[in-house]
């Protein structure tokens, strides 16, 4: 009985387990990422015990992969031979941790999931607990296969109405954020729910999940329902749905009026409506990440780009977020619309989101981007502006060189 | 006497170590880049035991450790905050750099002001007034007091923490 997070932990620990308590609980996998791994592996070496388990063990190589630099080469180079040193197999250079560790089948309805990244909150929307950490954390985890969690009380966030046309997930969470804040749910766990939510692909949800820790949360997640176990190509377990929760806060939002939201510089809190925005000419766009960069996606940039060209005045990059996503893309012809349409396509993976390659923006310069940080400074110049908004806005911002509305396309 | 750097609300990871500085994990190379955009005399400038204070929210984002890491190797004594993001205070407490949670020192202290800041009872005295800092939980307590959560778990695995929870 309990808030979803409440009926995991006391499912994992065999007792109940409540808002409040601290725990010491195993979880199913670990991960880090080439940039936060060589610090992890640091703190593992310092503790001078053997491995947990090697199969539960994930390294990715996607915030600076293809290595831009020698110091990059060289974190991909200890952490390979970290790897080897410890018969790790699970090293994937195949585009960002989070969707992979979705891909490869780390995440469960119902698991502990803890990785050295903010927004490994993303597997919530799979129903998994999983909240990003620090290098240390998971360096003693990765020796110990257990962590401490302080249980958090739940914001449960009801979702109602039907989302209009070029109205996504990302803008419901845009639009919560606005009214929350920025630590709005900070120590919180955050339940996604309501008709809306039901209604959404898991591809919605994730990015739900996703965005949860952008306004602070733990965790950020979702009911377990058919559309879970269809994702995952698992026959239908049933549902796991909260059971008579005590809830910090309920919000309620109702979508069926909502317009995109577009979160304006200097912070993410900063949301308004797009229309108020429209207009605003752009130096680049950005589609990908690990909030917007899956297949279903791209399916929606590469209808509104087909047979059409980018303005030339702005760089258009995207970023296919995993191997696969890319594989179907190119299946599916979708980079060979991007590519014609004067697009930059480039390899899986974080891409400008963090500012480390490609696309660094330049003092002045400004930005469309399609992740979830707009803190000055997090694309490159901290005098560049970053706006951030759904994929379809994106696009049509693409065709545009400017702000613009995805529903007057076409 | 420590002096004051003070910062806003909402300083991020992003702003206290760049994407573009933290492919290194040599606490020298980090100190040199901490705040380098934000304040890009900081390193320069900040004396073994100086002290951040700063508003709501501080080490939102990213969950990198390099960000505590490398104030830690800039000799800070302690960031007082009104605020801190769970990521940012978690990592600082596992690396030893004091964090305290204060919601009036803040707007009481000008940047650069002299302070005398207590770590082990989270007190600042500024300006001849004492500011009291939320005491710590006692698993943060119980890593702070072994110097790190390697030491800690490594001497005495995590019935250390469950004999305290």
């Amino acid at each position: 009985m309990g808030t979803l997070v409440e009926e995991i932990f006391t499912r994992r620990l065999g007792r109940p387990v409540r808002a409040g308590d601290t725990v010491v609980a195993g979880v199913d996998a670990v991960m880090a990422h080439d940039v936060t791994g060589p610090l992890a592996i640091d703190a593992f070496r310092s503790l001078g015990m053997p491995l947990w388990d090697p199969a539960r063990t994930v390294f990715s190589f996607d915030h600076v992969f293809p290595s831009n630099s020698v110091a990059a080469s060289e974190l991909h180079r200890r952490i390979r031979e970290f790897a080897a040193e410890h018969g790790i197999r699970n090293l994937f250079a195949e585009g960002i941790c989070h969707l992979v560790m979705v891909e490869r089948g780390f995440v469960r309805p119902g698991g502990v999931v803890v990785g050295a990244d903010s927004h490994s909150t993303t597997y919530g929307a799979l129903g998994c607990f999983s909240t990003g950490m620090g290098s240390t954390d998971i360096g003693v985890t990765m020796a110990t296969g257990r962590s401490w969690f302080r249980i958090p009380e739940t914001l449960r966030i009801e979702v109602t109405g039907e989302l209009r046309t070029g109205v996504q997930a990302k803008d419901v969470a845009l639009t919560v954020i606005r009214r929350l804040g920025a630590e709005g749910a900070n120590y919180l766990a955050v339940e996604w729910g309501g008709p809306a939510v039901s209604a959404m692909g898991m591809s919605e949800r994730l990015t739900l999940a996703n965005l949860s820790v952008d306004f602070g949360a733990k965790c950020g997640l979702c009911e377990v329902d058919a559309t879970t176990w269809a994702y995952l190509g698992l026959p239908d377990q049933g549902t796991q749905r909260p059971h008579d929760p005590g809830y910090a806060e309920v919000l309620h939002v109702d979508v069926g009026d909502l317009e995109p939201q577009v979160s304006a510089p200097p912070a993410i809190e900063n949301v308004r409506p797009l229309s108020e925005l429209a207009g605003t000419p752009l130096d680049e766009v950005f589609i990908g990440s690990c909030a917007n960069g899956r297949i279903e996606d791209m399916a929606v940039v590469a209808g509104m780009l087909e047979g059409r060209q980018v303005s030339p005045t702005t760089r258009t990059i995207i970023i296919p977020g995993t191997r696969t996503a890319y594989v179907q893309a190119l299946e599916r012809g979708y980079i060979d619309t991007f590519v014609r349409a004067g697009a930059v396509v480039m390899a899986a993976g974080c891409g400008p989101c963090l500012g480390r390659q490609h696309g660094t923006l330049g003092p002045g310069e400004r930005a469309l981007s399609t992740s979830m940080r707009n803190y000055p400074g997090r694309m490159g110049s901290p005098d560049a502006e970053i706006y951030l908004a759904n994929p379809a806005v994106a696009a049509a911002s693409a065709l545009a060189g400017m702000i613009a509305d995805p529903r007057e396309e076409r | 006497m420590a002096r004051v750097f003070r910062f806003g609300d909402g300083v991020s990871t992003d702003a206290i170590m760049p994407g573009r500085y933290n492919l290194t994990t040599d606490p020298a190379a980090l100190a040199r880049a901490c705040f380098i955009e934000n304040r890009p005399d900081f390193h320069e400038t900040v004396r073994p035991g100086d002290v951040i204070v700063a508003g709501s929210n501080f080490g939102c984002g990213s969950s990198r450790e390099h960000a505590p890491l490398s104030i830690r190797a800039c000799g800070v004594s302690a960031v007082v905050a009104r605020s801190f993001a769970r990521i940012f205070y978690r990592n600082a407490v596992n690396l030893g750099l004091p964090v305290i949670r204060c919601a009036d020192l803040y707007d009481a202290v000008r940047d650069g002001e002299q302070v005398e800041v207590d770590v082990a009872s989270g007190t600042v005295v500024a300006g001849g007034r004492t500011f009291q800092g939320e005491p710590p939980s006692a698993v943060a307590r119980r890593i702070s007091e072994a110097g790190s959560l390697v030491e800690l778990i490594r001497d005495h695995g995590w019935a250390a923490i469950e004999e305290v929870v």
